[in-house]
């Protein structure tokens, strides 16, 4: 006879009501960790899509995530003669304020080279970009359909393809363009100023400018070979793919990883007060029948079970649930939210550690009473 | 006559020291024989619920000898260590608010005793069965505690009371909650079990109505026994 699961049954709309505020409480942990996870995905989905190598960006900087990068746009072509390197793409990145149907639409703008290391590599629905100009493929998570129209700068743009789960690490999802019409978006000017600038008899700068330079190199080359060439050359500077990715962890998300992880251990340790304030006033409600079992003679081990065990259950369906509830909310939330199955599993197991060290409270408890009280009136 | 079930030598019980310091128990000395139902009497204060709490071994007497079932247990010290396994297998209790765990149906709160003692599921729930037919509550024994009347509430004590055919029976006030005629089909009940399976009931009461239907009253004053 499971005490436990009888007085759970006796008592089950108020256990299922602290199960779901429970829940509710866990699923938000969840959902932190999620959101977190997701962040350093985002933040490396862009420098991960194009499968390279070698990075190259203007000398002295960190580009072209975490710090400005410009260098000249024919430096794809010294890069790509270089011994070792199998092939090489210009790049552009910049968030932009687009219109779509004259409503306000933020996206990071990518611009590569058709057919070179950048290309989108995965179109899931439409088609790659075929024409020189006003073609885009755009993330979904723009909302944009194949075919739809997207207003950046001063063209309207085709959508002629859709990616998944292209976004930048702000969280704006990416619409690739052509390098030209990047470059077009980025470094010309509006007429008026444009105009303003003749005027004044201002040279007229080049826009053939880029952001990075990326290299696939030779299966039988090792990069870092590849990157020690790039650094002797002194007015570029060059990191690997694991470099890149190491400084877009350690620049771009690192305080936002340490925000949501100082946040996730406070709601970790709210959880733990609540779960043992429930244990709690659960074992302080049944005190006279704690005292009647300890009367007739029910061993402590018994008393400590009901305890335990009812409050590893409320830990275990309050967990279940919030998962449940953040897996299907999941894609509500404008951010990225990735649920891995190791950061369940380390949850699971930090709920049931919580749940039988707060059990401690109103075991304590339940062992100091009296079985005289249950005599008497 | 046969053995005591219940012998006290001399037992005392205070509470406190020096100043503070109150006899609860003054060197009682009393028998309770199989079969029969004995009335503990006596105004508030007088020292039953300690004595009850005593003979329960739930309180731990300060001087003097104790014999249930023919073993001696309380000689200046506990002589045993596991006491509650003790109450579980030869003491039954009987409560003034018949005390069933508000979790359990009729059936499952007698269970629950057998089921502490180690007793097979089904077996336990047969013997249940049983015990409500015995006490003529069996058509109740799906029913909540919350669901029952005040005298089949008691009923089903009792019945829990015997699960594990003790042979000693304490009953706090078992009749005070409940009218005359459902107090005196309580006290028929516990003369039926003392008789029928040879136990020694002490039943504490200030229940006037039922002061005829012991076997043997005892009057307790300031700790003192007065039979």
């Amino acid at each position: 006879m499971n005490l436990a699961l009888r007085d759970i049954r006796h008592r089950l709309g108020r256990f299922l009501l602290t199960c779901f505020g429970l829940s509710l409480l866990l699923g938000i942990v969840l959902s932190m960790i999620g959101i977190y996870r997701g962040l350093v995905e985002d933040a490396l989905t862009l420098a991960r899509a194009p499968g390279v190598q070698v990075w190259v960006v203007e000398e002295g900087t960190m580009g072209p995530f975490a710090e400005a990068s410009r260098i000249p746009g024919d430096t794809r072509e010294m890069v790509a003669r270089i011994d070792g390197v199998a092939a090489a793409g210009s790049l552009t990145f910049q968030s932009v304020e687009g219109t779509r149907a004259g409503r306000p639409l933020r996206v990071y703008v990518v611009g590569f080279e058709p057919g070179r290391p950048g290309t989108p590599s995965h179109v899931v629905e439409g088609r790659q970009i075929t024409r020189s100009h006003y073609e885009a493929i755009a993330d979904r998570r723009t909302g944009l359909a194949v075919g739809e129209k997207l207003r950046l700068g001063r063209h309207d743009f085709t959508v002629v393809g859709l990616t998944e789960g292209q976004v930048a690490s702000g969280g704006d999802p990416a619409v690739f363009v052509t390098l030209r019409d990047s470059q077009a978006l980025q470094f010309e000017l509006q007429p008026p100023s444009a105009r303003r600038q003749a005027a004044r008899g201002a040279a007229e700068t080049s826009t053939d400018t880029i952001n990075a330079v990326i290299a696939r190199v030779a299966a039988d080359v090792p990069p870092e070979r590849v990157v020690d060439t790039l650094r002797r050359w002194k007015h570029l500077s060059a990191m690997s793919q694991a470099g890149q990715e190491t400084l877009l962890l350690r620049s771009v998300v690192d305080k936002a990883r340490k925000q949501i992880g100082l946040f996730t251990a406070i709601l970790i340790v709210v959880s733990a007060v609540i779960i043992a304030l429930i244990v709690y006033t659960m074992t302080m409600d049944k005190l006279r029948e704690i005292a009647t079992l300890k009367l007739i003679g029910a061993a402590d081990r018994t008393i400590i079970g009901l305890i335990v065990q009812q409050a590893v259950a409320m830990g275990a369906i309050g967990f279940g649930l919030g998962a449940l509830l953040i897996a299907l909310a999941r894609d509500v939330f404008p951010r990225r939210v990735i649920l891995q199955p190791e950061d369940g599993l380390a949850l699971a197991a930090v709920v049931l550690l919580v749940c039988l060290l707060s059990s401690g409270l109103g075991v304590r408890v339940a062992l100091k009473v009296d079985p005289a009280t249950a005599l008497g009136g | 006559m046969a053995e005591a079930l219940v012998r006290l030598e001399g037992l005392s019980k205070h509470f406190g020291e020096g100043d503070a310091r109150v006899d609860a128990l003054r060197e009682v000395s009393l028998e309770v024989h199989p079969g029969r139902v004995v009335g503990l009497l006596g105004p508030s204060g007088s020292g039953k619920s300690t004595l009850l709490n005593v003979v329960g071994c739930i309180t731990e007497p300060s001087a003097g000898r104790m014999f249930l079932d023919g073993d001696m247990v309380y000689d200046g010290r506990w002589l045993r260590g596991d006491l509650r396994r003790l109450r579980l297998d030869k003491i039954g209790f009987i409560f003034q608010f018949h005390n069933l765990l508000p979790f359990l149906t009729s059936r499952e709160n007698v269970a629950v005793v057998l089921h502490l003692a180690g007793v097979e599921t089904s077996e336990a729930d047969r013997r249940a069965g049983e015990l409500l037919e015995y006490l003529e509550v069996a058509h109740r024994g799906h029913a909540m505690p919350a669901k029952l009347s005040g005298g089949e509430a008691q009923r089903v004590a009792i019945a829990r009371a015997l699960a594990n055919r003790p042979r000693i029976i304490l009953a706090d006030e078992p009749t005070a909650a409940l009218d005359s005629q459902r107090a005196g089909i309580v006290m028929d009940l516990l003369q039926k079990v003392a008789r029928e399976q040879q136990a020694a009931i002490l039943v504490v009461t200030h229940d006037e109505k039922v002061f005829d239907r012991f076997d043997q009253i005892f009057h307790l004053r300031d700790g003192r026994l007065a039979e």
